[in-house]
């Protein structure tokens, strides 16, 4: 198939990009898209331009490392996947693609389709862990029985890939489905219950820090994420949060 | 404590509780409305209460006129903030593949209740203060009703409400249950929350729609 | 560099890691303050040695090229991660896990170190639950399990299918946690080009920082690699696409001896390559295979048509399909382990009764599995006489609870229906056994460098079994290097910071430097995919599942020969001093192309069969693979010499003083 795609060009932080079109022929429905856009690649190099770059690493949906905004939508079209698993035959021939970053203030733009994401690493140092060392002699693991329905709860949230699907999906550019699902992973299990209150306040006062926008609730990011992590983790996180708060 | 009232969480949650506190109001308004259309008496009894009681003047009235420069200005806030989290925009974004344009415009419905309220305090609020404060007319328990219906005359003002509440009802439909996700309630009475709230967002509204309709078809002979 | 000495501690087997914690010299806290640590690779070897390393006192720096520590390809791991933990009861201990783990290798791994490995496997769940990590649990609360091929205990401990992602994202948080301690300095997006050697010690690297192109130099008393696996030097495999071999091949180049470069894991049930445009493959669990009958057609003619379209699988008669694994291994079925299953399909492959149309896929058919659930199904629920659609329907839900995920999966890459049609499946590569020789303290040949996980070769001898990367990976990373490295270091309380401005530093920078301009300067014609996946064909071709001394020498010749033409006539565009993901895969291309000669003459030089290593001269009559203890039972160790062709090989005998060494069969 020939498909008419429109690019976003930026050549490094500091320049200004623009949308450039291309068009690609020769197109098969069983390729995935990063290698329709692998494709695209090889003719530039081979007619000397620079190649279109975008992220992308493991390509079978776990690592959250592609992240392009496919016709509006991160990831493309199609649900619970990452723009690695999505295939050609999403799209028909003579399609307009439009491909563009994530697009978020704290989320600033490496080159052409590659961003910045480090903030989501600052948001997990400042309060996703659990303060155990490796050297000490931890009790058995099974010494705490902890209720399935709770692990599988806290598991479900522990599935976040970490890609920012939830930031591009928002209208406010919230990072609030990320950040609940780490607090909620800990907080429903006893290990994280120590320490919880300080946990939901650090890691909140840097997702601010970090100026994503306020959670409206409008469920773009429980939609778009990949792994369907739930919005109850963000009514989890408020909860804990208020209380933390309460307590001092 | 700074950083809590600087944080998203609790600007969000003021939010939701000034919306919350709207919503009782709005209901408590309902009320005292519909008896306009049962019973004229009852209606100007409660109005008369209203208007004239020490508490309600002056404890209450503030509290609420806090409550709703509170959500608006917050509101503003929020949405200037949310702007400034995405400095360059899509060239393509496709809202409506994940989320309700309801939910995606609640600026837009709240602008038009904001500009509604001012309407709706120019027909009644100041003419009533004025009426108490400035002119300082005697008091006239039986008046209110009259007022009502004479205001629902002109074809145009009973448009304008109907519309307003319309986009009242809108921004109830996301409003109401979205302020229960924010304060953290989220298990398993949400689903019964969130079906009361819809029928609440629809209800409500329509039925002060019914009554500006009934008023303005069934104008005073005299 | 003299003979290789592998450090074992002396005394009875069970008691050696004890007693050697108990004799290696230490750091104190006071002094760990004046040691810097550079790890490089954050995946679950590295993300856990920089915490622990971190959490003692060290001051660790670390490095990955991915944006983020926990994008690791560790996070791709699906089954689980094995442990003596015998919650079960059913007899499981760390002598049986340890076992398993050597006969699963093929009696080509080191017995202290796999010993060692059993036993500090029970660590690895306690510090991981103590982490927060949700691993499965039963309804009582305790932790589930599950078992794996190669063994007859349930010692799989696992999230779902995501055991790999939740293992990391815990190393990741104890990152974070130094992180933010300021004991660990993350750099991430950044790629180590060099070691650099001071007075013959590991003393630093030199790295690129993907994002603006500098070239940076990087100090430390210790550098610890672990930078995973080399199979991307298959162009196709279930690596991630970054993955390489550069840091490894660097240090091997600096006087790092490599061990057993030909040992690879081939996994049998991948998604079979679609087309040339193809980049990746993607794994089915081994788990289907407990389900799922493999076979393809019996008539040549039949398996033409399926190829041309005009025959579907589902209207080939039962009487005509070749069910080669349960034909050829009646004990096993089709449960045999993942060498011989990956051989069986490349053989029925070969002879040309493939089915898709590249010729290169097999059945994995879950029909008869349905019926059998759907038929139980029905008798329990007490119905009499069910039609065969209300069977299949009952069946159908069943297989879609026990691997719905995978089907589903499936079904978004190949776009057909495997509750309807066959699966197709296909093996790929998977992981490398192979990797830097390392002693009982995981020290390289070069004093002050280490390698753990899967960057180094050995605990998995010429074959791994199931759930043991994870395994080997947090095993090596918590509760190994953190202790071991501290022997060597303990010299190193009086030396003070290393400085990056002297002449061995200078030197190695210019050396990068260098060889990033040469790269930059090829005449262009070609890009560096097109080097990539010629080196792949030959690769596979030659060096895949079966192997012959003809091939094998054609192979060493021809990618000599593709190396030579990549230097010439690469084409990189864009700039060195910028971002610039050419570059960045072209140096990882460059160093496959070195290292998979090396990796042909290593299996060129093993005239045996074991594990993955096959060798067509050396089989039964049945075809099955021949070991020879007798001249074999080695582990080869490459030195570096100036040319891969030209490496000398030296050898670490294996010596089994705990177990009786057996021959495997699966009939």
């Amino acid at each position: 198939m020939k498909l008419y795609l429109k690019i976003w060009r930026q050549k490094n932080a500091d320049s200004k990009g623009s949308m450039v079109d291309y068009t690609l022929d020769g197109v098969e429905s069983d390729m995935s898209f990063l290698e329709m856009l692998d494709i695209l690649n090889e003719e530039l190099i081979s007619k000397g331009e620079e190649p279109v770059e975008f992220d992308h690493d493991c390509r079978e949906g776990i690592c959250g490392t592609c992240s392009l905004m496919i016709n509006g939508q991160p990831h493309g079209p199609d649900s619970r996947i990452t723009v690695c698993q999505l295939h050609m035959r999403s799209f028909n021939d003579g399609d307009e693609i439009v491909i563009e970053p994530w697009r978020a203030t704290a989320f600033p733009i490496i080159k052409d389709l590659i961003v910045d994401r480090s903030a989501f690493d600052r948001i997990q140092q400042a309060g996703g862990y659990i303060s155990v060392n490796t050297s000490g002699r931890p009790v058995d693991a099974n010494a705490i029985p902890i209720e399935k329905e709770m692990a599988d709860k806290s598991f479900n949230a522990a599935t976040c890939i970490g890609c920012g699907a939830c930031v591009a999906a928002c209208k406010n550019a919230s990072a609030m489905l990320f950040t609940s699902a780490k607090v909620s992973q800990f907080a429903l299990l006893p290990q994280g219950q120590v320490e919880a209150a300080e946990r939901v306040q650090n890691m909140v006062r840097q997702m601010d820090l970090e100026g994503f926008g306020n959670c409206t609730n409008t469920g773009a990011c429980e939609v778009e994420c990949p792994k369907g992590i739930s919005l109850e983790n963000i009514a989890r996180m408020n909860r804990e949060y208020l209380s933390a708060s309460v307590k001092g | 404590m700074s950083g809590f009232v600087k944080s998203s969480i609790a600007r969000k949650v003021v939010m939701a509780l000034s919306g919350l506190f709207l919503v009782v109001f709005l209901t408590q308004h309902f009320v005292i409305n519909i008896t306009s259309v049962i019973d004229p008496e009852t209606f100007n009894t409660w109005s008369h209460f209203m208007g004239y009681n020490p508490l309600v003047q002056y404890l209450l009235q503030p509290i609420l006129i806090a409550g709703v420069i509170i959500h608006f200005v917050m509101g503003f806030a929020l949405e200037i903030q949310n702007k400034k989290a995405r400095n360059i925009g899509y060239a393509k974004f496709k809202g409506s593949a994940n989320a309700s344009w309801v939910s995606r415009n609640m600026i837009y419905s709240g602008l038009v209740v904001l500009a509604f309220l001012a309407l709706h305090f120019y027909d009644f609020w100041v003419p009533e203060m004025v009426y108490k404060y400035v002119e300082v007319n005697p008091e006239m328990p039986t008046r209110y009703h009259e007022e009502t219906v004479h205001k629902f005359e002109p074809f145009w003002r009973t448009v304008l409400y109907v519309i307003s509440f319309v986009l009242l009802s809108l921004h109830l439909w996301h409003g109401f249950s979205s302020s229960f996700q924010t304060m953290g309630v989220n298990n398993k009475y949400s689903e019964g929350i969130k079906t009361f709230t819809k029928i609440f967002s629809v209800a409500i509204p329509l039925g002060f729609v019914f009554i500006a309709l009934f008023h303005h078809l069934n104008p005073l002979t005299h | 560099m003299g003979k290789l000495d592998s450090k074992v501690p002396s005394g009875p087997l069970a008691d050696k890691w004890t007693k050697h914690k108990n004799e290696i010299d230490l750091v104190n806290p006071a002094n760990k303050r004046n040691i810097d640590i550079i790890v490089v690779g954050t995946g679950l070897a590295g993300g856990s040695a920089a915490a622990t390393l971190a959490e003692l006192g060290y001051n660790v720096k670390t490095f990955c090229y991915q944006d983020s520590p926990r994008r690791a390809h560790s996070i791709a791991a699906q089954g689980g991660v094995n442990a003596a933990k015998n919650y079960q009861g059913d007899g499981d201990s760390v002598y049986r896990l340890f076992y398993d783990t050597i006969k699963g290798g093929d009696y080509r791994s080191r017995e202290a170190n796999v010993h060692r490995l059993a036993e500090v496997s029970t660590n690895i769940i306690d510090q991981c639950v103590a982490q927060g990590v949700p691993f499965a649990r039963e309804y009582g609360g305790l932790l589930d399990n599950r078992s794996f091929g190669g063994v007859l205990v349930s010692r799989t401990f696992y999230a779902k299918g995501q055991t790999g992602q939740q293992l990391l994202l815990g190393a990741y948080s104890a990152m974070n946690r130094q992180i933010q301690r300021g004991k660990i300095k993350s750099y991430t997006r950044h790629e180590m080009l060099d070691l650099v050697l001071v007075d013959g010690k590991a003393r630093g690297i030199i790295a690129r920082d993907l994002v603006s192109g500098e070239i940076e130099r990087h100090s430390a008393h210790a550098v610890v690699l672990a930078t995973g696996g080399y199979g991307n030097l298959f162009f196709l495999s279930t690596y991630c696409m970054g993955a390489n071999v550069m840091a490894a091949w660097r240090a091997h180049r600096k006087g790092a001896y490599f061990a057993n470069p030909c040992f690879t894991q081939i996994h049998p049930t991948c998604i079979p390559v679609s087309g040339d445009h193809q980049s990746k493959l993607t794994l089915m669990s081994e788990s289907l295979r407990n389900d799922g009958r493999i076979w393809v057609p019996a008539k040549i003619e039949d398996a033409e048509a399926i190829r041309a379209g005009k025959l579907k699988p589902t209207e080939i008669a039962e009487e005509d399909r070749d069910y080669y694994l349960e034909r050829r291994y009646p004990a096993f079925g089709n449960l045999v382990p993942r060498d011989v299953a990956s051989r069986a399909a490349k053989e029925r492959c070969d002879a040309g009764y493939g089915v898709n149309k590249t010729g290169e896929a097999v059945y994995l058919d879950f029909d008869a599995a349905i019926m059998r659930y759907g038929r139980e199904k029905a008798l329990t629920s007490g119905m009499k006489n069910p039609d065969d659609a209300t069977v299949r329907k009952l069946g159908e839900e069943i297989v879609e609870a026990k691997y719905g995920n995978l089907f589903q999966m499936y079904e978004k890459i190949v776009d057909e229906n495997p509750y309807k049609t066959p699966m197709k499946i296909y093996p790929a590569v998977h992981y490398t056994m192979g990797g830097l020789w390392v002693d009982y303290n995981l020290q390289t040949t070069i004093p002050g460098c280490y390698a753990a996980g899967e960057a180094n070769f050995s605990d998995h001898g010429a074959n791994r079994l199931g759930a043991s990367a994870l395994m080997q990976g947090l095993a090596d990373g918590y509760f190994v290097l953190p202790y071991t490295i501290g022997d060597y270091l303990s010299d190193d309380i009086r030396t003070g910071p290393i400085s990056t401005e002297t002449t061995e530093f200078d030197e190695a920078e210019k050396a990068v430097r260098e060889r990033i301009e040469k790269l930059m300067s090829g005449s262009g014609i070609h890009s560096v995919d097109y080097y990539h996946k010629k080196l792949g064909k030959i690769m596979w071709n030659k060096c895949g599942m079966s192997r012959n001394e003809k091939e094998l020498k054609e192979a060493m010749k021809e990618i000599a020969e593709l190396r030579k033409d990549f230097w010439e006539n690469v084409k990189i565009p864009g700039t060195a001093y910028s971002k610039n993901q050419e570059l960045e895969k072209a140096g990882r291309v460059a160093d496959f192309l070195e290292l998979g000669e090396l990796f042909a003459m290593d299996a060129l030089e093993r005239n045996e069969s074991c594990g993955g290593h096959f060798r067509e001269e050396y089989q039964t009559e049945e075809g099955e693979a021949l070991r020879d203890d007798e001249n074999f039972k080695f582990v080869s160790a490459w030195e570096y010499t100036g040319e891969p062709s030209k490496s000398k090989l030296h050898k670490e005998d294996l010596k089994y003083e705990n177990i009786k060494v057996k021959t495997r069969s699966y009939k």
